[in-house]
Parts: C-alpha cells; sequence; structure tokens
C-alpha cells in the first residue's frame, strides 16, 4: 500500500489535543478522582523475601472504628488452574491472583497480602499494623543464575520445567527452557576468522513511570463494577479483573483516566482487583493509592538477567555464526520477556548458523513486566557489544560490519520467520551520514560507541467511531489511553483521509462500555492498529458523506468525487462543497453520520535504531558523562514528527539510565534496598546533553500510511552503544549493567 | 502519618521549654526538608512540631571580616550564597549550600537543620568543620552553651544535644589572610543524589603561595558521623605544596575512613573516593587561594 508520499496533515506538526489540559494541570489523573462516600484502601505488603504465611488474623483491623472492610486471599473466589487469553497474552489465572493477594506464600518483597478499607488514609495506613501476619521465612532467591541451581529454594514446589514441550522429572526455579536453531553451528564457527564469546549480567530495572498506579472501584448492588485508574489497556484491566473475581466482563466497566506513564508497567492489575473487591464488601467507591516505595517494590520491573553471546566472522566482515543462551528473570511467577529477547538478539543480522536458547526462571523478585520494547535491551547489550568486539579485531567500522551484515527481506531468521522489510541500511547510513559520527572527538578518556537496536512492533486489534458534527469537525472515541501523544497521531489520520485539519478533530479516549474492543497501549501499536482503525472509520465517513452529496445532487455515489476534502461532481451541472458545508447538511440528507472501523492488522512493520554516543569518563571515580547523543530510527512514516522525535529521545534517555545507574540493589535477606527515586537512579536533566532525534522513513508496507511503531526500539542501543564508547574512552569492555561508578571503577581495577 | 501538633515559638525561651516538655516526643522544625519527608514516611512520629524559623535569634545573617560569621540555625541555603562577602569570605560553605537538593530545597533547607539532622552525608557539616565552626547552643534552663562542629554529631541522627536543647547559632571564624576552602561531593549523577562521599578542605598559604601554613579536611558518607582528619590536615603544616604532599594527606584521610557498603556504594569504592576527592579538596581550595 504505503508508498513515500507527501500528505496534508499527516507529517505536519500540530499542538496535541490533550497539550492545554495537561500543561494547566487541569488534566484528570486517577488520583484527582474523587466520588461521595469514599472510602480509602492500603495494602499490607509482605516484608520478606520468601516466606510462608502461616495465618493472618484481620481482627484487630477488623476493630479499629474507622476501618470499614478487610480483604485478604480468602476472600477470593476459587478460580481454576487454567491459562486464559487475555487479549494482550496468556496468563495463569492462579498466579493472577496469587500475585494480587498471596495465598499460601510470599514470594517477593512487597508482595501485597491484604487490605483494609477506611475512612481516610491516615486511618488506612494505621489500621494495616493491627493485621497480624505470621510467617515461616524461607531462604530467598534473587538471582537468576542462582535460582538455576539444583539445590536452590524453590519458590514454587510443584513448578516443572518445560523442556520444549515435556515436562521435567523434577521441580525446578526454570519454568522452561525453548532452543531455535538454524543452520549448522559448528561449521559456522569453522568458517570464523574470529569469534567472540563473552558474559554478560543485567540487574533488574523498573519503568520509572512518574505517576503511581492508582485505582478507584464502585461495585453497586445489581452487580456492575466500575473501576476508574491510570492503566495503558481499559480492556485488559476488565479482562484481568474479570478472571481474578470471576465476574463476567459485560459487568465491568473501566474508565481509564489519563496516565502519567506506564512503558510497559501499566498492563498488569495490581490494587485494581483489591478496590474492587473493598467496594463489593462496603457497597462504598473504595480508592486505592501506591506509594512510590509500593511502586518499586510491588509492580513489575523488567528482568536482571545473565546472556552469552558467542559470534564469529570472517576478517572481510561476514558473521559466519552466532549463538546465545538468555537466561531471564521472571520475578515470582513464569513469564519473563526471554521470548522476546530470543527473537531480537540477532534480528538485525543475517545469521545462517544460528542457535538460541532461552531459560525463562523464578525469582524472589515482583513479577516482571512488560517494558518498552522487553527484553531485547538485555540481549542487545550482549551482541552488540561482542559486535564491536569483533569489528575491532578485524578491523572494520562498526557501521559497515551493520550494512554488510544487515538481514534482507526474507531471509530467515534464526528463530524461523522471515525477515520483513526493514529500513536497516538507510538508518545506518543516517546514523553514518550525521555530522556527529564524522566531528572530531578530542580529549583523554574520551570515545565514540554505536550499537543497534531491533524490535518487532505489534498489530492487535482497536476501534475507532467517528461521529461527524454539524460544525464541520469530527469527534473521534476510541480506546487507546495516550500515553506519548497518541491522540494527536491518531486524529491526524482520520484528518488526512478527510480533508480536514488536526484541529477538526476531537478526540476522546472511552471507557471499555464507550468503544469497541482495543488492545493496550504498548507493543509500539498505537499509532499504527488504532491510527488504522481512525483510518478506515474516516474512510466509512467518507463513502457515506459521498452519498450524502450524491443524494443533494441528486447523482449517482459513483458520479461525486472526494479530493482535498471538497466532493464535487461533473454530472450536468459542476457542484462543488467542502466537507464542513456538507457537514452542515446532513439533516437534510438523512441524518447523523456515524463512521465505524476496526483493525486487527498483521503486518506492523518493524523498527530499527542506530545510536551514536560520546561518552567521557572519570578513571579516578568511575563516573560516565554523556557528551553527545545521536539516535537515527526507521518511523515508516512520522505521522507527527514531534512526538516521534519525543519517543526516540524518551527511549533514548531511559535506555541510557539503565546503561549508567538504575538497577534494583538487594541485599542478603532479599530485600530492595533503594526503593525510592533517590536512591533508584534515573538520570535527570542535568545528566544528559539533547538527544538528537533523526527521522528515517522506509514506509512500512503494511499501513495506508506506512506507519510503523516507534515507542519500543529507541530504548534498546543505549546501553550497548554506552559501553562500547567506555572502552574507546579508557579501554575496558563492561559486561554488567548498569555501568556504575562503583562496577567502571573495579572494571578498571582501582578498587 | 498521625496526627501532631504545631507550635510557632515566639522566643528561644519559649521554644526550649515546649520542648522540654514533650523531649523525644517533640522536634524543633526549621525548613521542614528532612523533617517534615520524615514524618510523612512515618520514619518518625511526633506529638509535637515546634517551629523554630521566625526567632530573630535563629535568623541572625551578619558577617564582618574581623569577627566573623554569625549564622542562624535556620537561616536557608539561599539567603546564605545570595550574600556576595559571605560567599567570598566561606567559598567551602558555600559549594555545599548550592548543592543541596535543588533551587526549590534551598529555599527552605537551612544549615542548622542539615546539621541537626545529623546525618553522615550531610553536605554542610565538612566545611563547618574545616572552617572551624562553632555550634551556639541554648538550654531549657536559659543557658548557653557551645560545641564545634565537628563534636556535634554523635551517631547517624544523633547529636549532642540533650532534652530542651536548640541549636541557635553558628560562629563562624574570620577567613585568615591567605585562606580559602572548598567542598565537594561525589554522587553518581549530576543532581539529586546523597553523597557518597564528601570532602571539605580549608588552607592557609603563606604570603608567596607556595606553602602550605595550615590545612583542615572532614569527611562525610564514610563514618557514622562527619569527620575531621585532623592528622592529614596537620601533616599539611609548613609544607611546600606538591602532589606528593597532597597525596600523601589524601593517604592519611583514607586511613582514618570507616565507610560501609550500602545502596550508594561500597566500602572499598567510599575508601578509594576518599583519597580522590580529598585530592580535589584540596587543589581546589589551593587554587582559590591562588586565584584571589
Ligand atoms: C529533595 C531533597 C534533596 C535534598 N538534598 C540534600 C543534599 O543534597 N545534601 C544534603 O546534605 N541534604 C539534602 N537534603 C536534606 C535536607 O534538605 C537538608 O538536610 C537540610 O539542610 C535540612 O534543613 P531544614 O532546615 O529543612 O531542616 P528540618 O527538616 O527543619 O530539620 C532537620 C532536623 O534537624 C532538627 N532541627 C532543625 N533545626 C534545629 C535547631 N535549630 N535545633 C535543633 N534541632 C533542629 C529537626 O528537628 C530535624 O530533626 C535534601 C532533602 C530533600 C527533600
Amino acid at each position: 500500500m504505503a508508498e513515500k508520499k507527501d500528505y496534508k496533515v499527516v507529517g505536519t506538526r500540530p499542538i496535541r489535543h490533550d497539550g492545554v489540559d495537561k500543561v494547566t494541570g487541569r488534566a484528570l489523573y486517577g488520583a484527582d478522582f474523587y466520588a461521595v462516600g469514599l472510602l480509602h484502601g492500603r495494602v499490607l505488603r509482605s516484608p520478606h523475601a520468601h516466606a510462608r504465611i502461616k495465618s493472618i488474623d484481620t481482627s484487630r483491623a477488623e476493630a479499629h472504628p474507622g476501618v470499614r472492610a478487610v480483604v485478604t486471599a480468602k476472600d477470593f473466589p476459587d478460580v481454576e488452574d487454567k491459562i486464559a487469553d487475555l487479549g494482550e497474552g496468556a496468563a495463569n489465572v492462579k498466579d493472577l491472583q496469587d500475585n494480587v493477594l498471596a495465598g499460601d506464600k510470599v514470594l517477593y518483597k512487597g508482595h501485597q497480602v491484604a487490605a483494609v478499607a477506611a475512612i481516610d488514609p491516615h486511618t488506612a495506613e494505621e489500621a494495616l499494623e493491627l493485621i497480624d501476619v505470621e510467617y515461616e521465612v524461607l531462604p530467598p532467591v534473587i538471582s537468576v543464575l542462582d535460582a538455576m541451581k539444583e539445590d536452590a529454594p524453590l519458590l514454587h514446589e510443584n513448578m516443572r520445567t518445560d523442556e520444549m514441550g515435556e515436562k521435567s522429572e523434577n521441580p525446578s526455579n526454570i519454568a522452561s527452557h525453548f532452543q531455535h536453531k538454524q543452520g549448522d553451528l559448528e561449521k559456522g564457527f569453522a568458517e570464523a576468522d574470529v569469534v567472540v564469546e563473552r558474559e554478560y549480567t543485567t540487574e533488574t530495572v523498573h519503568q520509572g513511570y512518574i505517576e503511581p498506579h492508582n485505582a478507584t472501584a464502585l461495585y453497586n448492588p445489581d452487580g456492575h463494577l466500575t473501576i476508574w485508574c491510570s492503566t495503558q489497556g481499559a480492556f485488559a484491566v476488565r479482562e484481568q479483573v474479570a478472571e481474578i473475581l470471576e465476574l463476567p466482563v459485560s459487568k465491568i466497566k473501566v474508565v481509564p483516566m489519563e496516565i502519567g506513564g506506564g512503558f510497559g508497567g501499566k498492563i498488569n492489575v495490581y490494587i485494581k482487583p483489591i478496590a474492587a473487591m473493598l467496594s463489593m464488601k462496603t457497597g462504598k467507591p473504595v480508592k486505592v493509592l501506591m506509594s512510590r516505595a509500593d511502586v518499586f517494590e510491588g509492580t513489575g520491573p523488567t528482568p536482571g538477567s545473565y546472556v552469552r553471546v558467542k559470534m564469529g566472522a570472517t576478517n572481510d566482515g561476514h558473521i559466519t555464526a552466532a549463538e546465545a543462551y538468555l537466561a531471564f528473570e521472571a520475578g515470582a511467577y513464569a513469564g519473563s520477556p526471554v521470548g522476546a529477547a530470543a527473537f531480537c538478539v540477532f534480528s538485525p543480522y543475517k545469521v545462517e548458523n544460528g542457535q538460541v536458547d532461552g531459560y525463562d526462571v523464578v525469582v524472589n523478585k515482583p513479577k516482571t513486566a512488560a517494558y518498552r520494547a522487553p527484553g531485547a535491551t538485555n540481549a542487545a547489550f550482549a551482541a552488540e557489544t561482542v559486535i564491536d568486539e569483533i569489528c575491532e579485531k578485524i578491523g572494520m567500522d562498526p557501521l559497515e560490519f551493520r550494512i554488510l551484515n544487515s538481514a534482507k527481506e526474507g531471509d530467515i531468521r534464526v528463530d524461523g520467520p522471515p525477515a520483513p522489510r526493514v529500513g536497516f541500511v538507510e538508518t545506518v547510513e543516517a546514523a553514518k551520514d550525521h555530522p556527529h559520527y564524522s566531528a572530531p572527538l578530542e580529549g583523554e578518556n574520551r570515545g565514540r560507541g554505536v550499537a543497534s537496536g531491533y524490535w518487532p512492533n505489534f498489530g492487535m486489534k482497536s476501534s475507532v467511531v467517528i461521529n461527524v458534527t454539524a460544525d464541520g469537525t469530527i469527534s473521534l472515541v476510541e480506546g487507546s489511553t495516550d500515553i506519548g501523544g497518541t491522540r494527536a497521531a491518531i486524529a491526524m489520520q482520520a484528518a488526512e483521509v478527510l480533508g480536514i485539519p488536526a484541529e477538526s478533530v476531537t478526540p476522546t479516549v472511552a471507557d471499555t462500555d464507550s468503544v469497541g474492543y482495543t488492545a493496550v497501549t504498548g507493543g509500539s501499536r498505537t499509532a499504527f492498529a488504532t491510527g488504522y482503525a481512525a483510518y478506515e472509520a474516516a474512510q466509512d465517513v467518507k463513502q457515506q458523506m459521498i452519498e450524502r452529496a450524491a443524494k443533494l445532487w441528486e447523482v449517482d455515489t459513483d458520479a461525486v468525487q472526494f479530493a482535498d476534502g471538497v466532493f464535487s461532481t461533473v454530472n450536468g451541472k459542476e457542484e462543488e462543497i467542502d466537507f464542513k458545508g456538507l457537514a452542515a447538511r446532513l439533516d437534510e440528507t438523512g441524518g447523523p453520520v456515524v463512521g465505524r472501523g476496526t483493525a486487527d492488522p498483521n503486518q506492523p512493520g518493524p523498527s530499527i535504531g542506530v545510536h551514536v554516543v560520546d561518552v567521557e569518563v572519570d578513571p579516578e571515580t568511575g563516573k560516565i558523562d554523556i557528551l553527545r547523543y545521536t539516535a537515527t530510527q526507521d518511523a515508516g512514516k512520522a505521522v507527527h514528527p514531534s512526538y516521534v522525535e519525543g519517543q526516540i529521545q524518551g527511549g533514548a534517555v531511559q535506555g541510557i539510565g539503565w546503561a549508567l545507574n538504575e538497577e534494583y540493589i538487594y541485599n542478603e535477606k532479599g530485600e530492595m534496598t533503594n526503593a525510592s527515586f533517590l536512591d533508584y537512579r534515573i538520570p535527570t536533566c542535568l545528566d544528559l546533553p539533547m538527544i538528537d532525534a533523526v527521522i528515517v522513513e522506509v514506509p512500512n508496507p503494511g499501513h495506508p500510511y506506512g506507519v510503523r511503531g516507534v515507542g519500543e526500539t529507541p530504548i534498546i542501543a543505549p546501553p550497548a552503544a554506552i559501553a562500547n564508547a567506555v572502552y574507546r574512552a579508557v579501554g575496558v569492555r563492561m559486561k554488567e549493567l548498569p555501568m556504575s561508578p562503583g562496577r567502571v571503577l573495579k572494571t578498571l581495577g582501582k578498587i | 502519618m498521625r496526627a501532631f501538633e504545631y507550635v510557632p515559638a515566639k522566643t528561644v525561651a519559649e521554644a526550649t521549654s515546649l520542648l522540654a516538655e514533650k523531649g523525644d516526643q517533640a522536634k524543633p522544625l526549621a525548613g521542614g526538608t528532612d523533617l517534615i519527608v520524615m514524618v510523612r514516611e512515618n520514619r518518625r512520629q511526633l506529638e509535637r512540631m515546634v517551629d523554630i524559623k521566625d526567632l530573630p535569634e535563629t535568623n541572625v545573617l551578619s558577617y564582618s571580616p574581623d569577627t566573623g560569621l554569625d549564622l542562624g540555625a535556620a537561616v536557608p541555603c539561599h539567603k546564605i550564597y545570595a550574600d556576595d562577602a559571605i560567599s567570598a569570605a566561606y567559598p567551602g560553605l558555600i559549594d555545599a549550600a548550592k548543592i543541596i537538593g535543588g533551587t526549590a530545597i534551598q529555599g527552605r533547607a537551612s544549615v542548622g537543620g542539615n546539621l541537626c539532622n545529623a546525618s553522615p552525608a550531610a553536605d554542610t557539616i565538612p566545611p563547618l568543620i574545616v572552617l572551624g565552626a562553632i555550634c551556639v547552643i541554648a538550654g531549657a534552663d536559659g543557658s548557653t552553651r557551645e560545641v564545634p562542629v565537628e563534636e556535634f554529631c554523635t551517631a547517624p541522627g544523633q547529636t549532642v544535644l540533650e532534652r530542651g536543647e536548640l541549636l541557635v547559632s553558628f560562629k563562624v571564624p574570620a577567613p585568615p589572610q591567605n585562606s580559602s576552602s572548598f567542598y565537594l561531593r561525589f554522587i553518581p549523577r549530576n543532581e539529586m543524589d546523597i553523597a557518597v562521599v564528601g570532602a571539605g578542605a580549608s588552607v592557609v598559604l603563606d604570603d608567596a603561595k607556595t606553602s602550605i601554613v595550615s590545612a583542615r579536611i572532614s569527611l562525610a558518607a564514610v563514618a557514622p558521623t562527619p569527620l575531621l582528619a585532623e592528622e592529614a590536615g596537620a601533616s599539611l603544616a609548613g609544607k611546600e605544596i606538591s602532589d606528593d604532599a597532597i597525596n600523601a594527606a589524601a593517604e592519611a584521610a583514607q586511613a582514618i575512613a570507616r565507610p560501609i557498603s550500602d545502596m550508594r556504594g561500597t566500602a572499598e569504592q567510599r575508601t578509594h573516593l576518599v583519597g580522590v576527592l580529598t585530592r580535589r579538596a584540596l587543589n581546589g581550595a589551593i587554587q582559590r587561594v591562588k586565584e584571589a
């Protein structure tokens, strides 16, 4: 479908529709929600990383005069031990329940154990101290390699390893092991002139969204439950709560409030079912808010991992074989993004002989959740630094190496499917041609590094309804919560079809009763798939408007043309009416026009990014300063370039944070010791240069405007690019993330 | 957070008696950038907060080149660094006042509160120590006593203050001829962090500015309380300025560090950083004398 074309609206930079609300502070977030009779819920969390719950006595809390209800896992309906398809991926319902309120065992510090609803937040907090929980403390296991050992403490006594379909005999913390294989690995390595094999570890990191989780629930006696909350997907909340509480989805309405960031971390539910249970018990609306410490300790971060990559290449720079061993921490329950990591580890490259092994391993940490290109950053840190070493050994420019080895459309990937069209070479060339890459880098302890990152992107389902208004504008109802400017990007795609300005669209993010099914804002799918649905809905409007024009002029619909926002006909006399003019005449031609569009597109089109970074290392303190940063990325077609740049910059910054300082720091008891933004160190604006975002546009054939998702890819390359730059600055290869000052000093042999 | 009583004191005597009445259950409130945070996060429970930030005595800010600086315990950082004469006389203290939190925090945060909070990592304590600052303390019985800053903190969060006592002000001696001071800390980011290690230095040079007459060095975040590295400073007295002399002082400072490993850094890293930062603090102070 899509070729490189000029558009009227797509590709421009209008002011976003939600902009004024947000910059004036009037936008309503979940914590702003208020209802008459509101009660406040708070959650009691496990102080232990691993313990058996011997008893929970809630009687003292229940006796408190300000307390209206207490809930524990006993209040759950008995759900089957089954895998439910939740639209966004399957999950074991028992695990979901158990993560929301612990049953027999607590599996991480911060695990939710009980909750109270009280007349005010302080009373609720106080009442938590009146809940008596007796624990039998068990030894915790915190890192993936420890958890894989045979004598490791077991989180789930009955869990068996799924070994490519077969269940292991003995229980294990390894939930599953899979393998992708292609070609002849041995032969490939034998053909290599250089082989580099390295081991890497990365620590647990959090998305660090600024807004903590929140939920207010109201259960009516007629069986209807309403939840107002911050989420990346109202329908995903509906499905999860329905499974956990065994309610029909039709009885649950989820109202998404504005969202202060999610990055993948606001898909899973934690306090939403609890707010619902507390409301069921009290008959009152109940609001539950998390603190920052709750967010760090109780919600899904992205996994720590152990990755080993081996790669062989010829002296003239051709990859002959590549092998990866990926062991990922799933957190307390099975389900790490190791599958996606396996998918991405070698994806940019043509690898004829390859093998990838993935292990999904449970540890006593919060159940991991998605985080921007989940799994890919861990994998790329390894693969992209191994490539850098190969380039150094054979004396080849690392960008040339990437062009030489780039996978072409149709090349078969190690994990099976053929590579789709993506502008890898174009993106590498954009980096090469950028003045940054050829700028001299003077001064001691400075170095420049490059790396690339690949993410497949997702399609999935979306629905959009468009109502034509008599003043020539349209209202666009969608189900995608707006995180990165998606209201604008979606509205613009409808505006393009109808030949109206972006400002003539009023986009609304609706609740689950008011719009058709829409999957999460995640997987870099929203501008792509909900944009696609908006395009379809606008096409429907266009067709209906053509019919109205035909009626007005008493001609056949075939005789009506539509171009640049103007309907016309040449049948007999020349008639012309623009969209606005026709919108004013709907009443006389048959009443309201409502267009609808749904999409489930299966060609999301991957996105690939190439990052160039200059660093300076203080060899006495081990601190890395980012001097200059350029990120190029294939966006297919940037609908609103400012928000594409914003995504590239934001992703790069999160990748820089992951590279430099972000990590969950654990003590020997398995307790996170840095559950605050003071000691969990995301970069501040003083730690960053302006990120130069360069958009490359190789249209995605799977979308009418060529759109590719852009949100996730930019987080992938930074750690590897920075590690490669550090090597050129001070001559050491960093193999652990984060490259915090202490680790750099150690690697430099200073401590 | 539990409900507590808030009382704005009008006189030092009223403040000390309000504090004495409740003992452990009462705390003075200056800028509140430590205290309010702790109370809100349930890290500290109180029955009474005694606001001392509007007392004349805790708000003095007067400097003379002859008698030195009188600094009220509740004066917020921004007022200190807005004063050019004070900034020129005590650059080490200004280094610290300018890095606490950010602009908003510096609008409230006081040096008195920074000291009384008694964090081993507090940024203003090393410069106060190297400048020879003395604490003026009022007691509930109307008495006053003076304690050098280096003796004020006794353990993390603990000080020499007894029931009912209030830190009223600091007396900082006038800087001698050819002297200057410098403070720096190491943090993993460029702002919004607590010192992994902090080091302050003050030096007095000879007229030729080639030799060190005397020096004081103080360290933060490497022991339960901020440290005066007495021997390290003394080792420089009478020495010509040289890398060797500075390295030797840095090693002497390292020798007294007793750091722990925590989420901000490991003990080895901290000991290493003591050497690096002591050198940088000394060189910074010397450079300032030379440039004056
Ligand atoms: C975002 C943020 C960033 C920060 N960054 C830094 C930093 O970079 N470096 C740093 O060192 N600190 C930092 N702090 C901590 C804090 O700002 C400082 O310690 C500040 O100097 C405290 O002063 P205050 O006036 O706010 O004290 P308060 O909070 O009012 O008091 C602190 C303690 O001292 C007691 N107290 C106060 N005045 C007296 C008195 N006159 N007599 C007896 N006891 C008294 C109080 O009871 C309390 O226990 C930060 C705090 C925040 C919130």
